[in-house]
């Protein structure tokens, strides 16, 4: 059954053991009891697997332990850095090493434009610090590729230049430039950074309502869950969160429906250009880093607390608790906009592990329903799927003739360039869907997997919904 | 009077949103918008019978087809 759990890595395996074990001794109230027992009963043995000596790991387990219980209080950021799990890589950016053989072509120094590149007696070539800007060109070239890239993987994989080498050498996150996309999350090979969990919140939610008789408590899933949960039907998935203890599964793809309906009608009533407001990591890096553009961003909730708000608005004493591949939403459901409305995130990591705790194999389910929303709320999990969505929605309002000039920025490093080209006043579009994972939603750092037919998934999923229009999936809502 | 329409999502797929378009018709045209609130909610645990819709709070099952004639007789002959 184990092998049927599907990773993209080994440090997802060893976090979703750790939430798995958390969440075990949780439902049985016992996590105060098996608290120290948990490191020992991942790491059985006494031979080391993955670090230095046995103790360090079950030392960093207790840290995994922490964060899987929510983590640093005292730090409002949800993504921690786990010091003692940083293996302090090197920093030293682009780096000459010994497989340099002194050639003549010296490709390295001519296609370097910052002079940055010398040449000792025996034609070796050096870097020098003070001079290259890490372009990577010389890397590129060399015949022997001899030229490699000492940056970090996690602040390769921050766009934003929220994470750097602190002062005792480990990572250390800027809270002031951090959006809580989890790139970093995904891409330590060490697994050092990790997002906090609300598992232990959602299992007291499930176990206060008394079987949904106290107050109801509905799931609100995110559509990228199509390329998710690949071993089973998306069905058996749906089926499985209610045996967990949910009332009821709701598509954000019908809040998504109604996002795309209201903002398409609010494009055409701004001046100048509107940004999409459905990415919360996309929404705090214009607030933090471009905060004179923050009037340009759409007005709308994101489609989960659109959702999440109508129905807290029929049903004020039902408890709700989002589902996705996304760790922003937990920063975002913290928000004094969106509180009234989500009261707790987990992502599709942390499902699969409340899943096995309870010793769930949604293989063996019969399949669930799950239909609310339309196509177009459906594909807003893929980059791209927003853009389409409003488009669909002007014709829907009967606003064809609106000049629609839409630009989809899949990824951080893409709205970064948008958006600077807005605050100078040069960006020709007037609509930007700034999605802030790579590939929209079914990149976030939450997935199980991250795979090329994911946004196939998505299109296919999009494809099966029973509502063709936006205005006949919101218009049960009324 | 409440009448409730289900629009989880099993009910949703056997019709919902019919059933709502024909009952707010038909409210309208027998002019009782002050009388009939129309709403839905997510799930009644009644799946397997659905659609399942609410008179003040009694379940019935309600399919496209039987939407008018429900209409008739539980709600335009006992709302006033």
């Amino acid at each position: 059954m184990a092998k049927m759990r599907k990773f993209d890595t080994k440090v997802q395996h060893l976090k979703y053991k750790v939430l798995r074990e958390v969440a075990r001794a949780a439902w049985d109230d016992k996590l105060m009891q098996n608290i120290t027992s948990i490191p020992k009963r991942i790491m059985p043995g006494n031979e080391p697997t993955m670090r230095c000596c046995i103790y360090k790991e079950r030392a960093i387990l207790g840290e995994r332990i922490r964060l899987a219980m929510g983590g640093d209080m005292s730090n409002p950021n949800v993504i921690e850095v786990l010091d003692i799990a940083c293996d302090e890589c090197p920093v030293s950016g682009y780096d000459v090493t010994e497989a340099c053989r002194g050639c003549i072509a010296h490709r390295c120094e001519d296609v370097c434009r910052f002079g940055a590149i010398t040449f000792d007696e025996h034609q070796k070539a050096h870097i020098d610090k003070s001079k290259c800007k890490n372009c990577g060109a010389c890397s590129k070239v060399c015949p022997y590729s001899a030229i490699i890239n000492r940056t970090r993987p996690c602040e390769r994989a921050c766009k934003i230049k929220a994470i750097h080498m602190g002062p005792d050498k480990a990572a250390e996150i800027d809270n002031s430039k951090c959006v809580s996309c989890g790139a970093c999350v995904y891409q330590c090979p060490f697994g050092a950074i990790a997002d906090k969990s609300f598992i232990l919140n959602v299992i007291d939610i499930l176990k206060k309502s008394d079987n949904n008789n106290k107050y109801k408590v509905y799931a609100v899933v995110a559509p990228s869950i199509a390329g998710q949960f690949s071993y089973a039907k998306v069905g058996q998935a749906i089926k499985g969160i209610t045996e967990l203890g949910f009332y009821h599964v709701v598509e954000a793809a019908l809040g998504a429906d109604m996002v795309a309906f209201a903002e398409s009608k609010e494009l055409t009533e701004c001046d100048d250009f509107l940004t999409s407001s459905c990415c919360p990591a996309f929404v705090d890096y214009i607030k933090k880093h471009y905060p004179e553009l923050e009037g340009h961003i759409s007005h709308n909730l994101s489609p989960a607390a659109t959702i999440a708000k109508y129905m807290k608005e029929k049903e004020p004493d039902c408890k709700i608790v989002f589902i996705g591949p996304c760790t922003a939403k937990k920063m975002e459901f913290q928000k004094k906009e969106v509180r009234p409305y989500i009261d707790s995130v987990i992502t599709f990591e942390e499902l699969q592990a409340l899943f096995d705790s309870r010793d769930i194999d949604i293989m063996t389910l019969e399949e669930d329903y799950l239909d609310n929303a339309s196509y177009f709320g459906r594909i807003f999990a893929r980059s791209g799927g927003l853009a389409d969505a409003v488009a669909q929605g002007l014709k829907e309002h009967g606003l064809e003739d609106f000049k629609y000039n839409p630009l989809s920025c899949d990824g951080l490093d893409q709205c970064k360039i948008a958006l600077l080209r807005a605050s100078k006043g040069n960006l020709p579009n007037n609509f930007i869907e700034g999605m802030a994972c790579t590939g929209g939603c079914i990149g976030g750092a939450g997935c199980l997997t991250h795979e090329e037919k994911n946004k196939k998934d998505v299109d296919a999923y999009g494809e099966l919904a029973y509502e063709k229009t936006i205005s006949d999936a919101i218009s049960l809502l009324k | 009077m409440k009448v409730t329409i289900c629009i989880g999502s099993s009910c949703h797929l056997k019709g919902s949103r019919q059933i709502i378009e024909e009952l707010q018709n038909l409210v309208k045209e027998n002019n009782l918008t002050e009388k009939v609130e129309l709403c839905g909610a997510f799930c009644m645990k009644n799946c397997t019978n659905g659609v399942s819709v609410t008179v003040d709070d009694k379940l019935f099952s309600v399919s496209p087809e039987t939407a008018k004639s429900f209409f008739n007789s539980e709600i335009l002959s006992k709302v006033n």
